[in-house]
């Protein structure tokens, strides 16, 4: 059992670990077969995990609904909400339109769930200027650098501003460009070589905690 | 002379008349057809494609333009071959092309065309075709030999040399410098974001309320996921021991199910598997904003004490961390999604940036095996960080005394992607 836990998915971890990062050097058509094969591999596992993704959301809730946990009403309401997508879908053959009319899916997808998506970001536009409030309260010295280049930035980025302080325009260029650009390549560089490392110790089983199971 | 007259006046036209025929037949002997033509096989491809290469041109000017012409094997007269491509004659140079400079197969000044199926081609591997180029001057065009070339895939992209030798040579650091810290002490600098876990952990105890772990919107394909899901352990492992209440919502069944095994294996390892929950991992739904909500609601009503956000973000970032900031959760964030991370260090109590990640697990678990990576991650950052001074000094020297020497090594280094 230990080797069908352990040492089975590490060799398959090795073998198609090396096989895909081997596959980026080669040009070759066969290649590009094995990588897009691979792909639909991928989506089709990924297809057998929904259902279980489906199955814990559905206990999720099931559990509340019997519990009567605070907000179990909510529960009640997505599984009546994926139950009537789910018969609208099942009815419209999961097509949004049919002969150039409007499905009950697509109903639901338009008038419901994109507007909904809308409002979801939507506040966002809230959340950044309460978090922008707290940032910008200038209680240390970092806190006052960032309150100053984000009113440069804000001023240089909108016609207005510019308008009344031209030079804002040249100087969040010139923030953006050099010191915002440099720092991100900077992080940019230790994310690459931390994510190659971590790659390295996943395929020649350096790392194994994500397996579950102990050190052995 | 008097013009006036009409056969002063005839006998002008004339003149006039044989001036310009003889300057358009002096003009079109002038264009040259061009020289030294090649058509290979494009190198370091997946086939169906051809590489034309002609040396440069006395006419080489932007009124002057080369005609590409492209057919069957069978043709033999320039007429049944296609303009394929039209461009002015001082454009489209070796040195201009997307390649490596040892992958070139003719000097930087040569000019070169790459034909590719699309736009009227249409090649097959293993096929021959008949290429030219022409040059056109007005009404003049002067059209070169007719060659033949069979496309065909290779089995290795040499234009990639360079980043084979890199990861390789990283890689073998990597594990150098693992073997070198299971034998030395390596000094590893404090990350408060990670040193605070524990307090994090701690003061959900005290109150007795829950932690709130996210693993971000990728999938295990990412980097960012599969070092979200290590940190899990380790958070997991201690939560157990503190038998504090756990719960990570996720946007991708594969995810969870893997999270699943990993806390489950932490609670074993803690001594604690009957506090183990299979419900302390759960999927919610792949949509972003529909999860963003979701765990804004779960924020609101369970009051986590302590929220971790790891892995990759996007615009629900903030939506997210503003939300546990109003319910005054001490906030943790790691990702590697440098455009959010502005947001994350304006709402969160701490942030693990970019490459602190993937350092995580190594300072939580402190094994030698995982430090080592880290000195070997450190290495590499200086190699690149010489690479890019040596750069820059050789390119200011170059622009300085105008010498062209400096171009080689600027040109070593710029193919080192």
């Amino acid at each position: 059992m230990i080797f069908l836990r352990r040492q089975l998915p590490l060799l398959i971890t090795m073998i198609t670990g090396l096989l895909f990062a081997g596959q980026y050097y080669v040009p070759h058509p066969s290649s590009e077969l094995l990588l897009t094969s691979a792909t639909k591999w991928l989506q089709i596992i990924g297809g057998f995990a929904l259902v279980l993704g489906i199955t814990s959301l559905f206990h999720q809730h099931a559990v509340k609904i019997r519990r009567q946990e605070a907000g179990w009403g909510y529960s009640l309401v997505l599984y009546a909400g994926m139950l009537v997508t789910l018969a609208a879908g099942a009815l419209a053959k999961g097509k949004e339109s049919l002969d150039g009319a409007m499905t009950g899916f697509g109903w639901v997808y338009s008038f419901m769930l994109v507007p909904l998506q809308g409002t979801m970001f939507a506040i966002l536009a809230f959340f950044i200027a309460s978090a922008a409030y707290r940032s910008f309260r200038a209680r240390s010295r970092e806190a006052a650098v960032l309150l100053v280049a984000a009113v440069i930035v804000m001023m240089g980025r909108v016609p207005l501003g510019e308008y009344l302080i031209p030079l804002s325009g040249d100087v969040s260029q010139w923030i953006l460009n050099v010191l915002n650009a440099s720092v991100r390549r900077a992080i940019l560089i230790g994310v690459s070589l931390g994510a190659i490392a971590l790659s390295f110790k996943i395929i020649f089983g350096v790392e194994r905690s994500y397996l579950g199971g102990g050190k052995e | 002379m008097d013009c006036r007259h009409p056969r002063w006046a005839a006998a002008g036209f004339c003149f006039l008349v044989f001036v310009i025929s003889v300057g358009r037949v002096f003009a079109q002997s002038a264009l040259t057809a061009p020289s030294d033509l090649q058509v290979i096989d494009t190198p370091n491809d997946g086939g169906e494609s051809l590489t034309v290469l002609w040396a440069p041109g006395p006419s080489d000017n932007p009124d002057a333009r080369y005609e590409v012409l492209f057919g069957a094997a069978s043709a033999t007269d320039p007429a049944a071959l296609k303009a394929i491509a039209e461009f002015p004659a001082n454009t489209r140079y070796v040195k201009d092309a997307k390649t490596a400079w040892w992958t070139r197969k003719a000097e930087g000044t040569w000019h070169q065309y790459v034909i590719r199926n699309g736009k009227g081609v249409e090649m097959k591997n293993g096929t021959a075709y008949t290429v030219t180029v022409a040059m056109r001057k007005g009404e003049g065009r002067a059209v070169g030999p007719l060659l033949q070339a069979t496309p065909s895939p290779n089995w290795f992209n040499w234009n990639q040399f360079n980043n084979l030798i890199l990861a390789l040579g990283f890689g073998g650091l990597v594990f150098y410098t693992i073997s070198h810290a299971k034998r030395n002490n390596i000094f590893l600098r404090r990350i408060p974001g990670l040193d605070a876990v524990d307090e994090a952990i701690g003061r959900a105890t005290e109150l007795g309320k829950p932690i709130l772990y996210l693993t971000g919107a990728h999938d295990m394909g990412d980097p960012s996921t599969i070092a979200a899901a290590v940190i899990l352990g380790r958070v997991a492992k201690r939560t157990a021991a503190y038998e504090t209440e756990l719960m990570v919502p996720h946007r991708e069944p594969i995810t969870m199910a893997v999270c699943q095994e990993i806390t489950k294996q932490a609670y074993l390892e803690a001594g604690k598997p009957d506090l183990f929950k299979e419900d302390s991992n759960f999927f919610i739904t792949s949509d972003q904003f529909s999860y963003t909500a979701a765990v804004d609601g779960i924020m609101l009503r369970k009051k986590p004490a302590a929220n971790f956000f790891m892995g990759s973000y996007f615009a629900e970032s903030l939506l997210l961390t503003e939300t546990g900031a109003s319910t005054g959760a001490i906030q943790i964030a790691g990702t590697d999604s440098d455009h959010q991370l502005p947001f994350f260090v304006t709402t969160c109590d701490y942030t693990l940036i970019g490459e602190e990640l993937y350092a995580a697990s190594a300072y939580l678990s402190k094994e030698p095996i995982q430090i080592g990576t880290l000195r070997g991650q450190d290495i590499g950052k200086a190699v690149i960080l010489s690479v890019i001074l040596i750069g820059t000094v050789l390119a200011t020297v170059g622009v300085a005394t105008g010498g062209s020497w400096p171009q080689l090594f600027l040109d070593f280094f710029k193919d080192l992607k």
